[in-house]
């Protein structure tokens, strides 16, 4: 079967879901509730992926959307990226704590929140609920109530005998496993480790490359910016 | 009653029960059973007829029909004397002996219970004569009138179920699949998928068994369409629900009604039950050798689980929460098995579309919506209640000439259509045809059908407001953009309603609001942005003023206004003093008054009660 991804025609296999098919590939795309043990869930949305043609595109779960002869994806335009952004924000607004949040802000270029700083410890992505189902086969846990009220605990939220402490849920928690040290208290962002956006962006509709951290453009501009204060100052120093 | 056995059992059964029951004897019809027919009084109206007819010896020669809702809510309990059609509006128990001594007795008609059309100040004797029926085109609601919901046999009488032996003696599922495609009939539960198509390919789709699902939970605030059918007109549904099964292949059927309609519950059940009895259910139906059982399943109040997944993943007994359908329910819906599922409106259309045919169906509405559309009208409007009006219709024929405008003389300022997840149509779009297109071009849509009429007292910020918070709290959370999005944005709404938001927390809120669209999971989500964004698109100026200037020109957002009292105006009359819950306002008699600012609580209860126009709301 063959798909279109990022403008390339690539052969992919029937079975697989655009993830699938990016991964093999080599294009990197995030993910937070998706894990390859278990079953895919779509609830991050952080892996959207635009699919289609023309003005009738949308944005579609890679974890879920299977490939299908002929399907034009791209995974790294302006609109994918831009509702990318949006959807770490809002995580990383709830639970500032989390490093993979913080890394995952930073790495897309996330300066500023704009959302007040909620410290809530739970992502609600639902992969500890999986793994003890799928995994463990305990289903010792489960999400309750919905909404803003949603949130995941035993039954009757008091112990619950089918639960071994084995700790998988732990284990494979993104948002509790490691902590991050050092969000700013004001604007809930650390603001330190990798802070790269695909500059590229500013200029088209798609990213120019799928490298992972994206580096090289930004580096490119400082040195361009460089070049430029070095200009003017010479400038300046003439004018004197 | 013994069973039909066969299409001209039907016939024969159709015929007696014309004879027996409807001889030129005169009739009573009662709006009674309905939700919002008990809820107006019509329990003692009926009961008093019954009682008073005896008293006069009448009971022999008058029948009484009780039926569900008849549409015009507003004027509730309804009372229509046959032959000659007199409409009684508002009846209450205490008229009913002048409408037996006056009305039935001596034909002298009672003025004062007639309907007077609030526009032109005329009386009607009659519904021709309503200016809310006359626009109306009521082909699904309309049987209401002529039925008792609790009596197959009245349904049997106005052809019911003739469609039913129609499509089971002479057609084979292709035909059907091929007649309701030709109709063009599109889902009335709000994604506007042509039906027929939808039937097909769950027809087409690999697996057994396979099912049909009615889709009754309805949940929108202010919309009632489905809860109405369901209560007065219940077997039309179920023979739709027959013919879709028969199309696609299936032999169990679910209905999926909200816990919250007891009534309707209660007259499907019995429908349900009689329809056995009858042989339209069951084994062997009409004796045709089609088999279908169809289930009631109630919901539990979760709004979310209107959504077609969610409702999938409640029956099966999970946690309602949708997900993603990029494998379609007719291939993958109910325990992983082909799945139609439609909406109560969709299948109530369908036996309406097999006795008339395509053809005459396709006649009505425009290129790409066909048929009518039961809305509920309600919010600022004269005229509360049902309305059927033929697809493309425009919003003003609906407001204005069925509606009867707004009350109390106040100006039209939008419409919210669509439910929580619709859109507000301004004032400068009141010419817009109604149909699936249309509404979405304009940033609503069809939705099931509310539609929430609004005046210019209305806070278009408090609106947005209002429905992002329903659906914040009905959102099922799985997904990040609907949970944190519209809880964010509930935030900032709030934030500008107490004059505490910036300008570029207005481009944030619709930064927001486009991601929202773009990833949320379901189409819940994928419109939850929907009363956000519209109302930014027509009423950014309201928005400003909110952010920029600290103001509420509608005068709603509490943190935003300040009462006082006009000097000039104010006869120190004392009113208000009595009505302040919070002792805020002084002065001595028959001299101006004042409001104590630190005290008000901002109520409004003052300016509701002078009667000089003393109060000032800034």
């Amino acid at each position: 079967m063959e798909i279109t991804l990022n403008g390339v025609n690539v052969q992919v296999e029937e079975d697989w879901t655009i993830l699938d098919a990016a991964k093999f590939y080599g294009v990197n795309i995030p993910t937070l509730c998706y894990h390859e043990g278990l079953s895919p869930y779509g609830a991050c949305r952080l892996c959207v992926v635009e699919i289609g043609k023309g003005d009738r595109t949308k944005l579609v779960a890679s974890c879920l959307h299977p490939v299908k002869e002929g399907l034009n994806i791209h995974t790294h335009s302006k609109r994918v990226v831009n509702a990318r952004k949006m959807l770490v924000e809002l995580l990383v607004a709830r639970c500032p704590q989390s490093k993979v949040l913080q890394d995952l802000a930073s790495s897309m270029g996330i300066n500023k929140l704009r959302f007040k700083p909620k410290n809530d410890d739970c992502i609600l992505c639902g992969l500890c609920i999986r793994m003890c189902e799928e995994q463990m086969d305990a289903k010792a846990i489960g999400f309750v109530n919905r909404g803003v009220n949603r949130k995941i605990t035993t039954p009757f939220d008091i112990k619950s005998e089918k639960c071994r402490t084995c700790g998988a849920c732990i284990w494979i928690c993104p948002a509790c496993q490691l902590r991050c040290q050092g969000p700013d208290a004001d604007t809930g962002l650390c603001s330190s480790c990798l802070n790269f956006s695909p500059s590229c962006l500013d200029l088209y509709e798609d990213a120019m490359c799928y490298m992972d951290p994206c580096v090289a453009c930004l580096e490119d501009k400082k040195i361009k910016k460089k070049n430029e204060n070095e200009k003017k100052l010479k400038f300046r120093r003439k004018n004197k | 009653m013994k069973r039909i056995k066969n299409s001209q059992d039907l016939e024969r059964l159709r015929k007696t029960i014309l004879q027996d029951k409807y001889s030129e004897k005169p009739c009573v019809i009662i709006s009674e059973k309905s939700t919002c027919c008990y809820l107006s009084g019509s329990k003692e109206v009926v009961e008093t007829f019954r009682k008073g007819l005896k008293n006069f010896d009448l009971d022999n020669k008058i029948d009484i029909k009780t039926t569900g809702c008849l549409g015009f809510c507003e004027i509730e309990p309804i009372v229509i004397l046959e032959p000659k059609g007199i409409v009684y509006q508002k009846v209450k128990k205490e008229d009913v002996l002048e409408i037996i001594t006056e009305t039935i007795l001596n034909d002298i008609i009672i003025d004062r219970l007639l309907y007077i059309d609030p526009v032109k100040g005329k009386k009607c004797k009659t519904e021709d004569s309503m200016p809310f029926y006359k626009k109306q085109r009521r082909f699904i609601l309309g049987n209401n009138r002529f039925i008792d919901p609790l009596s197959i046999e009245d349904y049997i009488a106005i052809n019911g179920y003739k469609a039913l032996a129609n499509v089971l003696y002479k057609m084979n599922p292709e035909k059907v699949i091929k007649i309701i495609k030709e109709s063009g009939l599109r889902g009335r539960g709000g994604g506007g998928f042509p039906t027929g198509r939808k039937w097909e390919y769950a027809r087409k789709a690999e697996g057994k068994p396979k099912y049909v699902i009615c889709n009754a939970d309805e949940g929108d605030p202010g919309a009632y369409m489905d809860r109405s059918l369901l209560e007065g007109n219940p077997h039309s549904v179920i023979e739709g629900m027959i013919i879709g099964a028969y199309a696609i292949g299936s032999n169990e059927g679910y209905v999926y009604v909200r816990n919250e309609y007891p009534l309707a519950v209660k007259h499907l059940e019995n429908s349900i039950k009689q329809a056995e009895e009858y042989g339209i259910l069951g084994k062997n139906i009409l004796g045709s050798g089609f088999d279908f059982n169809i289930k009631i399943s109630r919901g539990g109040g979760a709004f979310v689980c209107g959504e077609s997944t969610a409702l999938m993943a409640s029956l099966e007994g999970k946690p309602g929460e949708p997900r993603s359908k990029y494998v379609h329910t007719v291939e993958k819906g109910l325990w992983n098995k082909p799945t139609d599922l439609n909406n109560v409106e969709t299948w109530a259309n369908v036996p309406l579309i097999i006795n008339r045919g395509a053809e005459w169906y396709g006649k009505i509405g425009t290129n790409n919506s066909k048929g009518t559309k039961i809305f509920s009208l309600v919010g600022k409007i004269n005229n509360t209640g049902l309305v059927e009006v033929p697809m493309g219709i425009k919003l003003r024929e609906i407001i204005y000439d069925i509606g009867g405008g707004i009350p109390e003389g106040k100006k039209f300022k939008a419409v919210q259509t669509g439910g929580p997840s619709g859109g507000c149509i301004p004032e400068s779009l009141i010419n817009l045809p109604v149909d699936y297109e249309k509404l979405s071009e304009a940033g609503s849509m069809m939705g099931s059908g509310g539609m929430i009429v609004m005046d210019e007292d209305t806070c278009m910020v408090d609106v947005a407001k209002y429905f992002v918070n329903f659906l914040r709290e009905e959102s099922c959370g799985k997904c990040v953009p609907c949970r944190e999005g519209l809880e964010r944005m509930a935030e900032i709404l709030t934030d500008i309603t107490q004059g505490k938001a910036t300008t570029k927390d207005l481009e944030l809120l619709e930064e927001l609001g486009g991601v929202i669209k773009d990833t949320a999971l379901c189409a819940l989500g994928g419109t939850a942005a929907n009363p956000v964004l519209s109302t930014i698109k027509y009423f950014r100026d309201e928005y400003k003023d909110h952010i920029k200037n600290k103001k509420c020109p509608a005068g709603v957002c509490k943190a935003l206004i300040t009462f006082t009292i006009n000097k000039d105006k104010c006869t120190g009359c004392g009113a208000c003093v009595k009505q302040c819950p919070q002792d805020a306002i002084s002065g001595e008699k028959k001299k101006p008054h004042t409001i104590d600012q630190e005290k008000c609580i901002k109520c409004g209860a003052c300016f509701d009660t002078c009667k000089f126009d003393a109060i000032n709301r800034k």
